[in-house]
């Protein structure tokens, strides 16, 4: 159930990202016309992805990792897939990332945000503990306020309880 | 934005005394008792010659016995039982006609008003002791005539009650709507009793956990208005102004004031350490002490009234627990004893309790407890309720209760409440949208 609905978060992301590749493909040319914008997306690979970027990351990688509630422990699912962010931002060296953590809404506003804290930092810390130089990560607590998934039950609270990386 | 008029208002008031409280009697009504049937009072219109000006009176009639309504401890008389009409009333009360309907207090005052200012009298008698209680007369601008009808309301409470007054204040707290996922959210302002409401930001980013400056007219909050840097920030009600309150690498959150308003405790998370911790800035030197040390999470702290001491939330036991501690950090002492989760501690006014909100076994609760600890009670129940803030007169509290989300969105809708420290009468706060994050000003006379 858990990965039939991450999938299906998965259809939707890569959705809302091919819907928008025109646009950044076109705002990255330095061009606004529409007739451009699908000039420039012939230069990207044959997915339509701009290698790099947060469609790059979502999509061949992964952008978020899950954690257990109030903690901030990496398992060993996320520390593979922070493998794998780590491994991506060497090949991708002028890119930077922001680490938002994020909560369940079972816990306080303020509690929260300092778990979330926590969490992005957890994250922060793994990634320059794989090499990842520290001024390229830098971090966002959102608390309970930006919740990934709607409802009020586990199987939401487990979604919501993440840390998403973000191009910056 | 705020209008001037309604800000400046240090009523330039005349109080002229009728009579002098000269007797003081025994309480007639005490809130710690738990259940009170509330005293049936009589509020009539005040008295004017003038159609014009009644209308006046009658607004401030229902204002004053709105309050003592929602209070609980007063079950204002319906006019239409009346017999005494007020014209005669601003004479001399016929105690008798009082009696039959049972009034044990009546309330009586008239209006005068000349160009833009208005002259209020009021009276308050005790209609089994056939005597006045008290009298005062206020002269101000017409139109802070709420403010007046607040601050009678106040003088009425504290003379029956014998506790402190809490109508003329005003409430700060974070206007919601849109979906869970993208919740917006605005400062928004409005009196006590939800009038003059007002929106203080426009909603394009997020704000969290607005409190008072001691004085009212600043709030301290959390504002995501750097997308990038949550940091906190002052409010200045009168200006619009906002200014952020020490930019320091890492997000600053969970702010309130020192009781002298001259200092924010607030929590830090410097990416140098990487966990929250407790610190205390000083807003004329802009100089950050740091107050607590440990590699758990340390947040929502609140200075005690006379700013001696602080208590704060904490996981460093591994639950999540209340901890009380010298106002520089010192003899750190954990308080909360019981099962569950603690969070968000709240120094009464009054310095005699301290109110949070725990959770244990799915639930979430509002509780007070004595400040070593002892004597927690729960006072509210619910899916989510959090945040509780006091009232001045340390006798009420408010907070927001969520509800569930359903998985098609529905639902997730969060609202204020207010309770007094019995447990009972709980009365929703009507607010145009949702609500969340409410802090009660202190008495603003």
């Amino acid at each position: 159930m858990l990965k039939k609905f991450l999938f299906s978060i998965f259809i939707i992301i890569f959705i809302s990202a091919c819907a928008t590749t025109p646009k950044d493909s076109a705002d990255s040319s330095g061009s606004g016309s529409s007739t451009d914008s699908i000039g420039t997306l012939t230069e990207t690979s044959g997915s339509g992805i701009i290698s790099g970027s947060q469609e790059d990351l979502i999509v061949n990688v992964g952008d978020r990792v899950f954690f257990g509630y109030d903690s901030f422990d990496l398992d060993a699912d996320a520390q593979e897939l922070l493998q794998d962010q780590a491994a991506w931002m060497k090949q991708h060296s002028d890119v930077s990332v922001i680490i938002e953590g994020h909560c369940d809404e079972r816990g306080t506003r303020e509690y929260n945000l300092a778990l979330g804290e926590k969490r992005a930092q957890a994250v922060k810390n793994y990634l320059i503990s794989l090499g990842v130089s520290s001024s390229r990560v830098s971090t966002i607590s959102y608390g309970k306020e930006r919740p990934a998934v709607i409802g009020s039950n586990d199987g939401a609270w487990s979604q919501n309880r993440r840390s998403v990386t973000t191009v910056n | 934005m705020i209008s001037k008029n309604y800000l400046n208002i240090v009523l330039s008031l005349i109080v002229i005394y009728f009579s002098s409280m000269l007797n003081l009697f025994a309480l007639e009504v005490t809130l710690t008792q738990g259940s009170v049937k509330p005293t049936p009072v009589a509020v009539t219109d005040f008295y004017s010659n003038k159609d014009e000006v009644l209308k006046i009176g009658k607004n401030i009639s229902q204002v004053i016995s709105d309050n003592l309504e929602r209070s609980g401890l007063f079950s204002p008389l319906n006019k239409k039982s009346f017999i005494q009409d007020i014209s005669s009333l601003s004479n001399q009360p016929r105690f008798e006609d009082w009696k039959i309907i049972k009034a044990q207090h009546l309330i009586s005052g008239n209006v005068t008003k000349s160009e833009n200012r208005i002259a209020v009298e009021f009276r308050l008698y005790d209609v089994f002791a056939q005597k006045q209680l008290l009298g005062k007369r206020f002269e101000t601008s017409e139109n802070n005539w709420r403010r007046v009808s607040h601050i009678i309301s106040d003088i009425i409470f504290e003379r029956i009650t014998g506790e402190g007054g809490y109508f003329d204040t005003r409430v700060v707290y974070v206007a919601e709507t849109g979906t869970k996922e993208n919740r917006q959210k605005r400062l928004a302002i409005m009196d006590q009793d939800q009038a003059n409401h007002k929106f203080l930001t426009d909603g394009s980013y997020l704000v969290l956990t607005p409190r008072f400056s001691p004085n009212s007219q600043k709030i301290t909050y959390m504002s995501y208005v750097n997308t990038k840097a949550p940091r906190v920030f002052i409010f200045d009600i009168e200006t619009g102004k906002q200014e952020i309150v020490g930019d320091f690498p890492g997000m600053t959150f969970a702010p309130r004031f020192s009781p002298d308003g001259k200092k924010i405790i607030m929590s830090y998370s410097d990416p140098e350490i990487g966990n929250s911790e407790i610190y205390i800035l000083d807003l004329e030197t802009r100089s950050k002490k740091r107050i607590t040390n440990s590699t758990a999470i340390d947040v929502s702290a609140s200075f005690s009234p006379d700013a001696k001491k602080i208590v704060f939330n904490s996981d460093r036991t591994g639950r999540r627990h209340l901890y009380v501690a010298d106002s520089n950090g010192k003899n750190i002492k954990r308080i909360s004893r019981e099962g569950g989760s603690y969070y968000t501690p709240v120094w009464s006014p009054r310095g005699d309790m301290i109110a949070f909100t725990k959770q244990e076994g799915g639930q979430f609760y509002i509780g007070v407890m004595d400040t070593d600890g002892s004597n927690e009670r729960m006072i509210a129940k619910a899916y989510h309720v959090e945040g509780p803030t006091w009232a001045p007169n340390g006798r009420y509290l408010m907070y927001f209760k969520e509800e569930r989300t359903a998985e098609d969105g529905s639902g997730g809708d969060s609202n204020l409440y207010s309770i007094d420290l019995t447990g009972y009468n709980e009365r929703k706060i009507i607010t145009p949208l949702g609500g969340s994050d409410p802090a009660w000003s202190p008495l603003m006379h």
